[in-house]
């Protein structure tokens, strides 16, 4: 086996396991979106597969999966197949850098969060082909307004990282963790409080989520993006979205919250329930607000995010080069 | 193969006929009939520009179910079950109006508990009406919940209102000189207890949803109606009372026994989206108020006239209209009699169909969000408009 460098084996074992988490999570946050929807609704959500309904995420895997895929006779057979390919498999490169626990990583990437960054920044190219190659006005809409929304709200995300970056000197993730101490106090959202809250704001548009859920907006677009997606058509976007939100919810948690790091025992169980926090306040939103429209979207970010988003980056540089 | 050859394979006559503006650079796109947004089988053909609307087209005519016909070919007890199909939302105000215009032609005198019966159960069923749009409206500004919220307790409020009419959705308990059943005590108690609970949750709804941000900044200012073109269109209900016009059909056509309870007619003066759904939600308030007045001062008696009309009576000849307020403004219905089996005509005046026109006027340049937010702020039900 001497032929096979340890690095090689490390990333193929580290992929196959994200595959399997990725997966995993997305059958747990569809169970837990349901569930969570339900009761917030005053009602008990999923109840009949299973015990309390705890296979209905399988249940619509398999229907999903029985479905015949469908193509309008107009669209572009190439792009319209190319799209939920390309929103999906980029998702399970982001997981690479992510520190899951001390040792816990795929590949220790120097420049981590760039190639985070970079990546994510895939998604907004699929929902662009998906919208556009679909031959479909609502889709068409769709694209628009998600490419606009991902481009607007990259910015001030990117300068929210970036504050972090500079003040540790360092794009490593296992390194911003590792910098961080263990308490609470000693995390990175009470320094950097406006970081943190940019960075939440920002990942809700990135990921698509109520309340700026505008480019599958259902009461306006029907479906938006993928109005003439069936099957698992639809559900490589589907699990792109909840294994988009497990990316933003982990590195939040890396960046701001001390991933790994926790009071008593540090390990991969600490990183674990600040994502599933994170990741519950973002269900928890979703099922709670209006959306926005999307002159209304677009001002938030232009007139606030990205000045005070600038504004945050300027004194960190500042602080730190006095200091 | 003979379409092809007219060169009418694509679209519809609508959509074909729908002219573009004088750009070039616009998007006609066609929203419905089986929209999520139009709540039913509206169609809304509108000209976009990038996201704005220059130009809405709404087209009815979906769900025309001849009710205006019908009548002409059926008696008026035939006919009466048909009200609660006209507008599925309040029912009742429906079958008052056909019931008050048979009366009135015929001169009846309808006993007083009768009256006080339909008042409680009208009103009832007006706040129904209003929670399932408030549900409904704000499931199109995006927010999922509240819907749920509203049905908990519209369901409350069709199981007493199925005590008093039998029927949950499609009421048509009121009979030609009274109503078909009268209310018992387990009625009262019902409507004595639910009337509190109610009061108690519409400042939670306020809290939860009225005074949320994102939704007061997307139905501020939104679709401004003046009170000119409220009155230009015809318009009424809601509608018109949220842009100052203080009309309300049960006060101005004086409908039975209103004038006996102190209740206001809610008025807002903004005359945007926000003002039309705070006139609704003050609505609600109000008639909780006529509820309780007239549960207190229920009269003794009978529910229907003696020697009421049976199935095979005849409406003496001659003409009535009789209006009163439903939930979404004012209905009313004008009967006209030749003095045989079925009514020579009836026509219904729905407060929908007007309620719409002013839509294509208001959406004119907002943006697409918006002029759902507009189509949503009028209530619309859609068999009301086509009949």
């Amino acid at each position: 086996m001497s032929f096979i460098a340890p690095e090689l084996l490390r990333i193929v074992v580290g992929m196959v396991a994200v595959m399997a988490f990725v997966a995993l999570n997305v059958l747990v946050l569809v169970y837990a979106e349901r569930k969570g929807a339900g009761h917030i609704q005053r009602r008990p959500g999923p109840y009949e597969v299973g015990p309390h309904g705890i296979l209905q995420p399988l249940a619509d895997a398999g229907k999903l999966m029985g479905k015949q895929l469908l193509m309008p006779k107009s669209a572009d057979p190439i792009l319209y197949w190319m799209a939920p390919i390309l929103a999906f498999f980029p998702v399970l490169l982001l997981f690479v850098p992510m520190p899951f626990g001390p040792v816990l990583t795929v590949q220790d990437v120097n420049l981590g969060l760039l190639l985070i960054l970079a990546f994510a920044g895939l998604n907004v190219l699929a929902t662009l082909l998906a919208g556009w190659s679909q031959n479909n006005k609502f889709g068409l809409l769709g694209a628009a307004r998600a490419v606009s929304q991902s481009v607007a709200y990259e910015i001030p995300l990117l300068l929210s990282v970036l504050c972090i970056a500079f003040q540790y000197g360092s794009l490593n993730l296992s390194t911003i963790v590792e910098a961080q101490g263990s308490w609470p106090w000693q995390w990175n959202f009470l320094c950097q409080p406006l970081a943190f809250l940019i960075f939440l704001v920002s990942a809700f548009a990135e990921t698509n989520r109520a309340p700026f859920d505008l480019p599958e907006a259902e009461s306006e677009l029907t479906a938006g993006f993928h109005t003439e997606y069936s099957g698992m058509g639809f559900g490589l976007f589907f699990m792109a979205e909840y294994a988009n939100m497990v990316v933003v919810s982990g590195v939040c948690s890396a960046l701001f919250l001390g991933g790994w790091r926790g009071p008593f025992f540090d390990g991969v169980w600490w990183f674990l329930i600040k994502v599933y926090a994170i990741l519950a306040l973002i269900i928890w939103v979703r099922w709670t607000y209006p959306r926005v429209r999307f002159d209304q979207l677009l001002n938030i970010n232009w007139k606030w995010l990205l000045p005070l988003a600038t504004a945050n980056l300027f004194a960190t540089v500042f602080l730190i080069k006095l200091f | 193969m003979r379409y092809e050859e007219m060169g009418l394979t694509e679209g519809d006559f609508y959509s074909r006929n729908f002219q573009k503006g004088a750009r070039e650079d616009t998007l006609i796109l066609n929203l419905g009939p089986q929209h999520p947004a139009t709540h039913g089988v509206l169609r809304v053909i509108v000209e976009l520009d990038g996201e704005y609307v220059i130009r809405a087209e709404p087209v009815i005519g979906y769900l025309h179910r001849m009710h205006e016909k019908m009548a002409e070919v059926r008696s008026i007890y035939q006919y009466l079950p048909n009200m609660g199909r006209v507008d599925y939302g309040h029912a009742l105000g429906w079958n008052w109006a056909l019931v008050g215009a048979v009366e009135k032609l015929a001169g009846f005198e309808v006993p007083e508990r009768a009256q006080y019966i339909r008042v409680i159960t009208t009103e009832l069923n007006r706040i129904t009406s209003h929670l399932l749009w408030w549900g409904a409206f704000t499931l199109d500004l995006g927010a999922i919940t509240p819907i749920m919220y509203a049905f908990d307790d519209r369901e409350r409020m069709l199981d007493i209102l199925q005590m008093a009419t039998g029927s949950r959705l499609t009421h048509s308990s009121f009979r030609v000189g009274g109503v078909c059943a009268d209310i018992n005590d387990t009625f009262i108690e019902a409507c004595k207890e639910f009337i509190p609970h109610m009061r108690g949750r519409l400042p939670m709804y306020r809290d939860l949803v009225t005074g949320n941000i994102i939704l007061r900044k997307r139905l501020e200012g939104v679709g401004v109606f003046d009170a000119d073109l409220c009155r230009r269109y015809g318009g009424s209900g809601p509608v018109v009372r949220g842009s100052g016009i203080a009309y309300d059909a049960r006060k101005a056509e004086a409908t039975p026994m209103y004038d006996r309870f102190d209740w206001k007619v809610a008025v807002q003066t903004g005359g945007d989206s926000m003002a039309r759904y705070l006139v609704r939600m003050d609505e609600m308030e109000q008639s909780l108020n006529i509820i309780e007045q007239a549960l207190a001062s229920l009269p003794e008696g009978k529910v229907m006239m003696p020697k009421a009309p049976k199935v095979t009576w005849q409406v003496p000849k001659g003409e009535a209209y009789f209006a009163t307020e439903g939930a979404r403004g004012k209905v009313g219905i004008h009967l006209v009699s030749d003095g045989g089996k079925n009514p020579y005509k009836i026509k219904l005046r729905s407060p929908c169909f007007s309620n719409l026109s002013l839509f294509a006027e208001a959406a004119r340049g907002t943006l697409l969000a918006d002029a759902l937010a507009i189509l949503g702020s009028l209530d619309l039900v859609i068999p009301e408009i086509d009949r």
